[in-house]
């Protein structure tokens, strides 16, 4: 129970902080936003676009602006050093992990709430034809591309290079969930659409959950340990 | 399981980061009820002492202990026994001031905590900016705000790094009333500073670091 409320407490900071000042949200919408325009002017051609771009590229929109959106999480705790109090306090470090992932989670929800149907429309993609799977493969995608980003900008939170090394080991780390998000969204978009693949996508993504959230779990204290 | 603790003892205490030796085998005790100051020049390794004393970091050699206690073992129930007000600040400064002192007192999971932040303002005296963001503070509301931050769970040890810079002399004065509060309620308070003037009748004791190693 203090467990949950510990993750809570992180959680509705963080979410109190970016209400007050839509940094992250603001920053991140529309840098997804500008995303889809420049591949939408780039793939779409004559009213058609490109067989299965508008999966790589909803994916592409979600790994980038999702960077954005740990690197600058994490700069709020360094620039006060708040992360330091908050490792100081007798708070579990997984509640600390689990919280700040809580609430990056919630700000690319809302990011996505809104690049999805941009994509949908820019691309002609029937991605609300299979809600729940889609709903399914954007959740499971964005938790495990989430979950190894939390765990490295708290990693970096210190280093002179992080806004460079973020991307440089986050991408290659999560090549496999965005591969997963992009073949499952990509057969659902098929003429005729592929449910069982995108249920076998969905299923690796939940695997990459697993071991990418328990990983992390039992990597965060030694590596905020200095 | 609650741990309480009467002194801090630290022995041969080194600590290396790369080829910098930031400590060298350095020995020091501090008891409650006790003020102790820590001088020396920038990089005399003052902040690496207080960071170790913290739990924050560990040292490279030598052993820290909390009463019968020491880090490892202490974990989160240590912990919550140790506050610490750093050169930065450690508050939030797109929060309130209240909201700085609520968000700390449920990490600490404190009972009472509307009553605790609300005395705690009263202490910083920052009762009428309650509501008012912390960016907007001078820097002695945001140390008076941010050592009411590092007291609100009454620590036993308390750890302050360069607590009078940038303070006047009232705001230094309130510093010096609150620090003797706080050993007379039986804390171990360390402070580093430059200022001797500032501690002047103010601490039990007083070592000087030197390139790490404490001055004869």
């Amino acid at each position: 129970m203090r467990f949950i409320r510990d993750v809570w407490t992180v959680t509705r900071k963080d979410l109190l902080i970016e209400t007050r000042t839509r940094e992250i949200v603001l920053t991140t919408m529309f840098f997804a936003l500008a995303c889809v325009m420049v591949f939408a002017f780039g793939f779409v051609r004559e009213g058609r676009p490109v067989q299965d771009a508008a999966a790589g590229i909803l994916w592409i929109a979600i790994a980038f602006s999702g960077t954005l959106a740990l690197g600058r999480a994490f700069e709020r705790e360094r620039q006060g050093e708040t992360l330091r109090a908050l490792l100081l306090a007798p708070i579990d470090r997984p509640a600390l992990y689990l919280g700040k992932l809580l609430g990056i989670l919630i700000l690319l929800a809302a990011v996505e709430l809104l690049v999805v149907p941009m994509v949908a429309l820019m691309f002609q993609a029937p991605l609300f034809d299979y809600p729940l799977l889609m709903l399914g493969l954007l959740a499971a995608g964005t938790v495990g591309f989430a979950a190894v980003g939390t765990l490295f900008a708290a990693m970096l939170v210190r280093a002179r290079s992080r806004d460079v090394m973020l991307p440089v080991l986050l991408y290659p780390l999560t090549v496999p969930v965005i591969i997963a998000g992009v073949r499952g969204t990509a057969a659902l978009l098929q003429p005729e659409a592929d449910q069982p693949m995108a249920r076998m996508w969905l299923a690796m993504l939940l695997f990459f959950d697993v071991v990418f959230v328990t990983i992390s779990l039992w990597t965060f204290e030694p590596v905020m340990t200095d | 399981m609650p741990v309480d603790f009467t002194a801090l003892r630290l022995t041969d205490v080194s600590r290396t980061f790369g080829r910098r030796r930031a400590l060298n085998k350095v020995s020091l005790t501090a008891q409650a009820g006790t003020i102790t100051a820590l001088l020396g020049h920038n990089g005399a390794g003052k902040s690496t002492l207080l960071s170790i004393a913290a739990t924050l970091i560990q040292p490279t050699s030598g052993t820290v202990r909390y009463g019968d206690l020491d880090a490892d073992r202490g974990g989160a129930a240590l912990r919550a026994r140790i506050g610490m007000l750093g050169h930065d600040l450690y508050l939030y400064a797109e929060l309130t001031a209240a909201e700085n002192l609520r968000f700390f007192a449920k990490v600490y999971n404190l009972d009472g905590v509307e009553r605790r932040v609300d005395a705690g303002l009263e202490r910083a005296g920052l009762t009428a900016r309650r509501d008012d963001i912390v960016s907007g503070f001078s820097r002695g509301m945001r140390q008076r705000l941010a050592l009411e931050r590092a007291l609100i769970h009454e620590p036993r040890l308390l750890l302050l790094d360069e607590p009078f810079t940038g303070l006047d002399e009232a705001a230094r004065e309130a510093l010096r009333a609150r620090l003797r509060s706080a050993r007379e309620a039986g804390a171990i308070v360390i402070l580093t500073t430059h200022d001797t003037a500032a501690i002047e009748h103010l601490t039990d004791a007083a070592v000087t670091l030197v390139d790490g190693r404490l001055a004869a």
